[in-house]
């Protein structure tokens, strides 16, 4: 099975893409929803069609997400390959343009600078190296040092092209790992044939993947999903012989998925919390109804043991960043019974940043658990196994991911890690705290509640704000926040890594990154400032970004001291602060005028320019002790 | 089933691969269908083999020439 079964079944399929085909205004959106239905390759490749006779190759206006140009590089066929990638990108809201190779000439395309591959100037890189391509010349007859002088001549040959890609494009690169085409020549210990193609492919797989880790390279790990699917769920070895596809056609729906997630993953777009139906999903039975004692859940019953096991799955992601949410149909005393005194359950109420029971509609509380924890509803993954409640949530909120899972919650774990909701490339410390975080928020939430004047709440929180410029450390959760953050969002500028690295060269300009530390704990990176000089005087203030958990905690002021002085120091005399209106930016459209910055300038999009006179600068005085560090 | 049986399904799996309504005859060749390349001749062969749960063999694929052909190779491989 290589099909993205976690998709609704599309209903009226052939009238819905007429419908978009014959529509006159261009509707990114209706396509965006057409992609997040269970496409086959056939239906890919119809959507890819309609779509570009539509938008023509270029994003539409307006779009929110960073566009990307895609460079497919391979020795083999690539062409069945591109719609599903470009299929995928639209399933996130990213418009991807795709290239690809004359067939075979992957390298000579990397090495001539006049080649169409430098003129397309990509993005993103996608190598794909096929088996016998890697494989070629190596055979059983050779020696064990003539095989490993040819595994590290191949290796380096790839490191080769991943280093003449980062000079030429400072792009991201992925690289494919072959897939294991080749038959085994003596079997399950096939490692003892040195010359063995299918050991030599096993072999240059693995120190591709070492490599890799070396390089900053991602890996399109088709090898896992062979161990996952089987072999012939990717590779028709009829079609390969015929056409050159080491893909087969019907996967390629998947493979566009799996590279459009680790796109997304570098962009900051992979998913954030996972929202838990609690009845007949996270345990057997209904608490209201069967009671504690009634509830299906731990040894004894296989159905009990397989919401365990989910359960365990879902904690072990909460434990590398995921935040898990409640939301459930329940009298909220019940509900909360089981975490307290279940002694089966896996997960307790501590794990559960955002607890939401009652008897409104699952749609009205996502968008309060979204509220609630102050992340977008599009970074939200919702698990039920009542499929009226799964239609509700999709028809409601479309940009909520609802995996489309049966009432047999064995399948859960598999369900969520295959359709890659939270791909993630690496593991920064925020991650592994933020659950612990949003559980302090609350704490925090609890304080306020119980202190009536503001000035000796915010006292009390004995706030520490730690400042410091960009750096390498920091790279990846500054790149994160500025492709992810909506809400308090100034200019919604989106930012690669190595935008970010030009910032950090550049000696008339500054980034820096924000952590607020309190009582409770440490919040994290908060807030990215990015300034840059206009002309001797002026620096104008081109991103200012802040996670809503810290709103009303007088970081902005705070934030605004910094930058005076950032902006003296290169000489400035004048802030100029941009706002840049988006359908989800509204809450700071008076943040310059609430700091005393005058209006400028105001264009007919709701973008306006705002300006403050450093002369006379008097930095606030605030509740934070602000230090660099 | 007989071969005529499967012009319906032939028909709405043309429609899909090239966006078009394509009126199927027996001796119509990808000569015939502006379009009708070796890849969409791919995407129609894997899209019959999902239907039906078939896999065509590499002989039987260099045998097809028309429409009629791969109408006989399905009431074939389906009954077989």
């Amino acid at each position: 099975m290589a099909g993205l079964y976690w998709l609704p079944e599309p209903q009226e399929w052939r009238s819905r893409l007429a419908g978009f085909v014959a529509a006159g205004e261009p509707a990114w959106d209706s396509a965006v929803a057409l992609a997040n239905l269970r496409l086959d390759f056939v239906r890919t490749n119809a959507l890819d069609s309609a779509v570009r006779s539509r938008f023509g190759a270029s994003p539409p206006a307006g779009l929110t997400t960073k566009p990307v140009r895609l460079a497919l590089l391979g020795s083999g066929t690539l062409a069945h390959l591109h719609a599903g990638i470009r299929v995928a990108g639209l399933r996130r809201n990213i418009h991807i343009e795709t290239y690809e190779n004359d067939y075979g000439q992957y390298w000579q395309e990397i090495a001539d600078t006049g080649s169409a591959l430098h003129e397309f100037n990509p993005t993103t890189v996608l190598l794909a190296l096929d088996a016998h391509h890697l494989a070629a010349g190596v055979t059983a007859a050779m020696a064990g040092e003539d095989v490993a002088r040819a595994a590290a001549e191949v290796v380096e040959r790839v490191a080769g092209c991943w280093h003449g890609l980062r000079a030429a494009f400072g792009c991201h690169i992925v690289h494919q790992l072959p897939l294991p085409v080749h038959p085994p020549l003596l079997g399950q210990n096939e490692q003892r044939l040195p010359g063995s193609r299918a050991a030599f492919v096993a072999r240059v797989g693995a120190e591709l993947r070492a490599r890799a880790e070396a390089e900053g390279v991602d890996l399109l790990a088709l090898d896992q999903r062979v161990a996952l699917d089987g072999l012939d769920a990717w590779h028709d070895a009829g079609m390969w012989h015929r056409a050159k596809q080491e893909v087969s056609l019907a996967a390629t729906p998947l493979y566009g998925d799996l590279v459009a997630r680790l796109i997304a993953a570098r962009q900051g777009r992979s998913f954030k919390a996972l929202v838990l139906d609690l009845d007949n999903t996270l345990w057997g039975g209904v608490v209201g109804d069967d009671g504690l004692e009634g509830l299906v859940l731990g040894q004894g019953s296989a159905l009990g043991e397989a919401f365990v096991a989910f359960q365990d799955y879902a904690r072990e992601l909460s434990r590398r960043g995921v935040i898990l949410a409640v939301c459930s149909k329940n009298d909220e005393a019940n509900a909360v019974e089981p975490f307290e005194k279940h002694p089966d359950m896996v997960l307790r109420r501590g794990d559960i940043a955002s607890f939401v029971a009652n008897w409104s509609d699952k749609a009205a509380n996502i968008r309060a658990i979204a509220q609630d924890l102050n992340i977008g509803l599009d970074a939200l993954v919702f698990i039920d196994d009542n499929p009226f409640e799964r239609a509700l949530v999709r028809r409601e909120l479309p940009m909520v991911a609802v995996p489309e899972v049966s009432d047999d919650p064995t399948g859960y774990p598999r369900a969520l890690a295959d359709a890659g909701y939270f791909e993630a490339l690496a593991i920064t410390e925020d991650d592994r705290a933020r659950s612990s975080q949003y559980q302090a928020n609350r704490e925090r939430e609890a304080l306020r509640a119980t202190t009536t004047d503001l000035p000796s709440y915010l006292r009390s929180l004995d706030m520490r704000l730690i400042w410091r410029r960009f750096d390498q450390i920091g790279l990846q959760r500054t790149v994160q926040l500025i492709n992810k953050t909506n809400q308090f969002n100034l200019t919604t500028r989106r930012y690669t890594e190595d935008d970010v690295l030009a910032i950090m060269r550049d000696p008339r300009a500054f980034g820096l990154q924000l952590r607020l530390l309190d009582r409770f704990g440490d919040n994290g990176i908060i807030a990215i400032l990015i300034g840059r000089m206009l002309n001797d005087t002026d620096l104008l203030i081109d991103t200012w970004l802040m996670s809503c958990r810290v709103l009303g905690r007088q970081v902005e002021p705070t934030s605004l001291n910094l930058i005076a002085a950032q902006a003296k120091a290169l000489g400035a005399t004048r802030l100029i602060g941009d706002y840049v209106a988006t359908k989800k930016n509204a809450m700071v459209r008076d943040h310059y005028a609430k700091l005393g910055f005058a209006p400028l300038d105001a264009d007919a999009f709701g973008t306006t320019r705002a300006v403050l006179d450093l002369t006379d600068f008097v930095p606030a005085d605030t509740f934070i002790d602000v230090k660099e560090g | 089933m007989s071969e005529t049986a499967f012009y319906p399904v032939l028909t709405e799996i043309f429609r899909d691969v090239f966006m078009r309504d394509i009126d199927l005859k027996p001796e119509l060749t990808a000569h015939d269908v502006p379009g009708w390349d070796s890849f969409k001749q791919i995407e129609i062969i894997v899209a019959l083999e999902e239907r039906y749960g078939i896999k065509f063999r590499t002989r039987e694929l260099d045998a097809l020439n028309n429409v009629g052909d791969l109408a006989r190779a399905l009431a074939q491989k389906t009954t077989a």
